[in-house]
């Protein structure tokens, strides 16, 4: 009896040192975010003097900060390519990504075999080691550089094979034939019978996938950078960077300018977050 | 799908998808190991071959090999540090807080953002934040700028991409902690094991599956790092955090010299893929059903 209540006391004390020790990391994690959040609404001679006051006690406290970085980065145009970008290309590889998928679990013939034997191959192949040969292709040969609708395409053909690979597992093992030949029976055609049978029964890994794809086009920087070099058409992370090479002594407005660019991801996490978390994990697990 | 048209299912199914899978990975792939016996400059009209020539120069480009060590050396360092780190968060929170949820979503968040915001974020902590804490402490480790030293510019890399990329690790090692049988951490428990020899014997070989995948992913994400190293420290001070990634981009579209360029990428793209390999080939002998 006794020794059994010391044991709890011990639990119970180490409980409270992990927390403790949980509750220190995070502060820590969070400490860059935090420091920008501040920083954001202050003035620079007042961030110089100490990055770390607190708001109330700075005269110089305003949002100015923010208007100044969003008309300077071009803030709604910017968000707009990224949101035009992000969707299509993730509408898109889903779309072509479950009928290949589901082309090449019904078939199997030597095209699928190759096809699918050389997605999981390329799956290990770094962006680096393509992006030379691409720019080379679609800017020298082809011209066809500095469009919205290539960087589509392009984001679209790099998130292929993975999702393929996704798509693939799960129709092979959760999607009966027999509800498709009942399809057939009741007049469907092929298409019909994939967009009103088989993908809706698809909804748990696409909804996976759109999030892995969209995170990963939405933030991703080097391919952007290769494709798009025109002004109007630059993507949020482009235009960071940019912006941030012409203001960086600014900091007030450098910090706003980020805070800018965290935010609608921070809007859509808090809203998301069960299915983001869960997403990643799957991706990651598969 | 059995089909009495079969022609017409491969356009509408399969084709769209493989055109955009072939167009843009694997020919330009192939296209990539032929540039590599070019002299291209990214201009020119003609490519002349010169056969190895390009493999050469790569031998004798003593950037390329010192990138090459220091991205090793930063491998090494950032996948054993957000490993030990990750395991060692997700073992705490999956004690059975309440609060779990919200630490998880907390510590995921710099994967939520890219790694050019974060890098600008970064800079700003190193250059601004620590020299005032230096100024008001006195602490010489703050006194200047870390991103001016080029070890500390390294170490800062190092600490950045721990921060980052620990966040998604935790995601999967939580998942792999609470996959963990109860039954056998009682059977363990009631055998007398506790403490570490628990987590020898009992908890690490059962989470090998785990730690595969993310040895796995760290192992490749670390080797090819560049939205960082671009935004943290441009490769400077004077070139000397530039990795490997970095390397390349700069022999292709800044100096112009694709061919060569394209040969390193290549290069890399073989260790990595070497390495992985060999980690996963190892790692997977572990593992064991429970």
């Amino acid at each position: 009896m006794n020794q059994k209540k010391i044991g709890g006391t011990k639990r119970k004390v180490q409980n409270v040192i992990a927390m403790a020790v949980l509750i220190v990391i995070f502060i820590t994690y969070m400490f860059p975010f935090l420091m920008v959040l501040i920083n954001s609404l202050k003035q620079k001679r007042d961030i110089i003097k100490s990055p770390f006051s607190w708001l109330f006690t700075i005269k110089g406290l305003s949002f100015d900060n923010f208007v100044n970085a969003f008309n300077q980065m071009d803030f709604l145009n910017a968000f707009k390519n990224s949101l035009i970008v992000t969707v299509s290309a993730t509408v898109l590889v889903t779309i072509l990504g479950t009928m290949l998928a589901y082309y090449i679990v019904r078939h199997n013939n030597k095209i699928s075999k190759i096809t699918f034997a050389l997605m999981v191959a390329s799956m290990i192949i770094p962006f680096q080691a393509i992006m030379i040969p691409l720019v080379s292709i679609y800017g020298g040969t082809l011209n066809i550089l500095n469009h919205r609708i290539t960087l589509i395409f392009m984001h679209t053909g790099f998130s292929m094979a993975m999702s393929v690979f996704m798509f693939h597992g799960f129709i092979k093992g959760n999607v009966p034939i027999a509800l498709e030949e009942a399809a057939y029976i009741d007049g469907c055609t092929h298409i019909q019978t994939f967009f009103k049978i088989v993908f809706p029964l698809l909804k748990p890994t696409i909804s996976t996938m759109v999030i892995l794809n969209a995170m990963s086009f939405w933030n991703d920087f080097l391919l952007p950078s290769l494709v798009l070099t025109d002004k109007k058409l630059l993507t949020l992370p482009l235009s960071t960077y940019s912006f941030y090479g012409t203001y960086s002594a600014d900091y007030g407005t450098i910090m706003a300018g980020l805070l800018l660019c965290v935010i609608p991801i921070m809007i859509l996490y808090v809203a998301l977050q069960k299915q983001i978390i869960g997403g990643v994990v799957a991706g990651a697990v598969k | 799908m059995k089909s009495k048209n079969k022609g017409k299912d491969f356009g509408i199914f399969a084709l769209p998808g493989m055109f955009c899978f072939f167009a843009v990975v694997i020919i330009p792939f192939i296209y990539g190991v032929y540039l590599t016996f070019t002299d291209w400059d990214g201009v020119a009209e003609v490519k002349n071959f010169i056969g190895l020539a390009n493999f050469q120069k790569v031998i004798e480009d003593h950037e390329f090999w010192t990138s090459m060590l220091l991205t090793f050396k930063y491998v090494i360092l950032v996948v054993l540090l957000v490993n030990i780190i990750a395991f060692a968060i997700a073992y705490l929170l999956t004690r059975g807080f309440k609060g779990q949820n919200f630490f998880r979503a907390g510590f995921f968040t710099p994967n939520l953002i890219g790694g050019i915001v974060l890098g600008y974020i970064w800079q700003f902590v190193f250059s601004r934040v620590f020299v005032n804490i230096g100024e008001s402490t006195g602490w010489s480790l703050f006194e200047a700028s870390w991103l001016s030293d080029p070890n500390k510019a390294f170490a800062a890399m190092v600490l950045v991409s721990v921060w980052q990329l620990s966040g998604y690790m935790i995601l999967i090692y939580v998942a792999g902690f609470m996959g963990l049988s109860e039954d056998v951490m009682e059977a363990a428990s009631i055998d007398g094991a506790s403490g570490w020899l628990k987590m020898r014997k009992i908890v690490l070989p059962l989470m090998m599956s785990s730690i595969t995948i993310c040895l796995f992913l760290t192992l490749s994400r670390a080797f090819m790092v560049y939205d960082v190293n671009l935004s943290l420290t441009a490769g400077g001070p004077y070139g000397t955090t530039e990795m490997a990634a970095m390397h390349v981009y700069e022999k292709a579209f800044t100096s112009r010299q694709f061919g060569a360029g394209q040969a390193e990428a290549l290069i890399l793209f073989i260790v990595v893929a070497c390495i992985s390999g060999l980690q996963v080939y190892l790692t997977k002998k572990q593992e064991v059903e429970a």
